[in-house]
């Protein structure tokens, strides 16, 4: 006979059940490990050999950056004596004293020294009122906005290049990580809303805005950026009257901008094309026009849904900012390439390059960190009609 | 029907004579593809119409023009006077007067509730964020979800949902209101508290015209109950004897189709 005792026949009235912890197998760092890294066979043999090439490769790198590496000048050097060189650095690993001799320069570029504290200035209120703008808690968001939009680029203009009672420092001067920051900067900070008009011209109903955007767009996109800088560079005085000459940094600010922007366009127009047309017949219905349709209820989604590959597409616009090089400028990589080609550094490439990769990657990390923030902050969670 | 229970059929003459939409002669066509012919239809202020028909009928395209999210290519429609045309301005100064609440809410899923109930009163009739709040509370109180204004429409039910799209329609204190088909993308349970907030509305004077396969709802509350087919209006009248004496034969087809399925 069928033992019954068990067989639930009514509501369940004993309230421990329902309060036991899960076994050892589902939680806990062994089952972590079981899960993750010791799935499958597959997954067994991929963690052997991510373990085994971390072993190759970490700590040669960290006994060549940090335990082999040369951190201070000699003694002559700190005395006055002679100027440190490329034989300073015995130990076999890392030449650090090379960025410390160059420093200034990879930083500021040729920017006079005694006017280097306008540059720091620019930085100390750009990455206050950034930082002001980015965290959450902080108030006066109204007031900042106003400051970093408006304000500010005015003050740094004014700063950076001079005039008015401060001495004139030409943009031929500008380089180092400074001229990275201000191309990145300026660049993407215009290429955004541009390229937002882009993807919105590309939709457009109106022939004219329609094809003057897919003109645009398709001619930046076919083409390489370096292209684009010598057209900016070179081409650009031609467009306009005999005589004028603009600004080389100008030129190259412009091309920059428009490239960036075209891209962003196809990401924007991305994101625009994910949001329904239910989206826009709510809006319509209510009796908004088009602009506020688009600003209030459109681009705000779409922009959400595009965050990842609109930062991917700032990065990469970051890094672009290297191939400023090829028309003679020189940013952040080039000038600390051109630094270890210096007769008394030769044989630092490497301790440049890795410096570079450093410095560039704490900033797209950063960026990449923030965009995943935002992200998370800004999903209400929920799918759209 | 599920709305019959809740309520006395509304009285079904029409008190005032000022017509409110008028379509005369109304053509759309989608390429070679006729939707509409040949619409003819004045409805009046605090009038409750009903269209019903089959899928495809032209049912939801009609009441698209009434707001001209879909465009006519022949006639003539006015909405309080003013003619729908190419010109944008008279076609906003309409939507500001015409609610429209959709089978899929069409809510703003990266604003609150509040947010979707405030975003036009502000932006399009420019009033202060204060009234706008004020009058959004007082609508949500009417479609009975005053507790919910600080959620995002997804963490709603589709009732909810809904109810949150009709409020967001009032707050614009709209002329008229048009329903497509607001309770077919619903779960039965939640049909009958939109339908409710429907029949408030309809007691209130509102005028309204609604698509909807919903009856008993058509019963209690319409003062005419329209049939579409084909793109044509095949038959109008009164609820009673609309269903309980109808004229062509498709109009009975469709009747004994959805009343005894």
């Amino acid at each position: 006979m069928m033992d019954t005792s068990n067989v639930p026949t009514g509501p369940r009235e004993n309230p421990e059940l329902e309060e036991i912890s899960p076994p050892m197998t589902v939680v806990g760092p062994v089952a972590w490990l079981r899960a993750n890294l010791f799935s499958s066979p597959f997954n067994t043999l991929l963690t052997i050999l991510a373990v085994l090439f971390l072993a190759w490769v970490v700590p040669p790198f960290i006994r060549w950056a940090f335990i082999d590496a040369t951190w201070t000048f000699p003694q002559e050097v700190i005395e006055g004596v002679r100027g440190p060189n490329r034989g300073d650095c015995t130990a076999s690993g890392a030449c650090w004293i090379f960025i410390q001799a160059r420093i200034g320069q990879f930083l500021f570029g040729f920017y006079p020294a005694d006017e280097r504290w306008r540059v720091v200035l620019v930085f100390i209120l750009t990455f206050g009122a950034v930082t002001g703008m980015l965290i959450e808690r902080i108030p006066f968001k109204k007031q900042n906005a106003i400051f970093l939009f408006l304000i500010l680029p005015i003050l740094s203009f004014w700063l950076l290049l001079g005039g008015l009672g401060l001495e004139v420092v030409s943009t031929r001067l500008w380089g180092g990580f400074m001229l990275t920051l201000v191309i990145a900067c300026v660049g993407i900070v215009l290429a955004l809303p541009l390229g937002i008009l882009l993807a919105l011209g590309r939709r457009s109903d109106l022939p004219v805005v329609h094809l003057l955007s897919v003109m645009l767009i398709e001619f930046v996109r076919g083409v390489p950026l370096i292209t684009v800088l010598f057209m900016a560079n070179v081409m650009l005085p031609l467009f306009l009257p005999p005589g004028t000459t603009i600004d080389p940094l100008l030129r190259i600010l412009v091309g920059f901008t428009v490239f960036t922007a075209a891209y962003l366009a196809e990401v924007v127009r991305g994101g625009l094309q994910a949001i329904g047309r239910g989206q826009y017949e709510g809006a319509a219905s209510l009796g908004l026009g088009y602009w506020s349709m688009m600003r209030l209820i459109i681009l705000p989604q779409a922009l959400r849904i595009s965050i990842p590959a609109i930062v991917n597409t700032i990065n990469g616009a970051f890094m672009d900012t290297t191939l400023v090089a090829v028309v003679g400028l020189y940013d952040f990589l080039n000038i600390v390439r051109t630094g270890s080609r210096d007769a008394n550094w030769i044989g630092t490439e490497i301790d440049g390059f890795v410096f570079c990769a450093a410095i560039y990657w704490i900033c797209c990390y950063g960026m990449s960190r923030y965009s995943i923030s935002l992200e998370r902050k800004l999903d209400t969670g929920h799918k759209k009609r | 029907m599920s709305a019959s229970a809740t309520a006395q059929a509304l009285p079904t003459e029409v008190q005032s004579t000022d017509v409110m939409i008028s379509m005369t002669d109304v053509h759309k066509w989608y390429g070679q593809f006729h939707v509409l012919k040949n619409i003819n239809l004045s409805v009046h202020k605090g009038e409750r119409i009903v269209v019903c028909g089959p899928s495809g009928s032209g049912k939801s395209t009609m009441i698209r023009c009434v707001n001209r999210l879909e465009e006519h290519q022949r006639g003539k429609i006015a909405v309080d006077g003013i003619e729908l045309t190419r010109d944008l301005k008279n076609i906003e100064l309409v939507r500001r007067e015409v609610g429209m609440v959709f089978q899929h809410f069409n809510l703003f899923p990266h604003l609150t509730v509040l947010e979707n109930l405030t975003l036009a009163p502000v932006w399009v009739r420019k009033l202060p964020k204060k009234e706008a709040e004020d009058a959004a509370m007082h609508y949500l109180d009417r479609v009975r979800i005053p507790e919910q204004a600080s959620k995002y429409p997804g963490q709603l039910s589709g009732g909810q949902q809904q109810r949150v799209a009709i409020a967001r329609s009032l707050c614009m204190n709209p002329k008229v209101m048009l329903f497509d088909e607001p309770t077919s993308a619903l779960d039965p349970e939640m049909i009958k508290e939109v339908l409710d907030v429907m029949i408030e509305l309809a007691r209130s004077g509102m005028t309204m015209i609604c698509v909807t396969h919903e009856m008993g709802f058509a019963r209690t509350v319409a003062n005419r109950v329209l049939f579409m087919d084909r793109g044509e209006i095949i038959e109008q009248n009164e609820p009673e004897a609309f269903f309980n004496n109808p004229q062509s034969e498709r109009t009975k087809l469709f009747l004994s189709q959805i009343l005894h399925h």
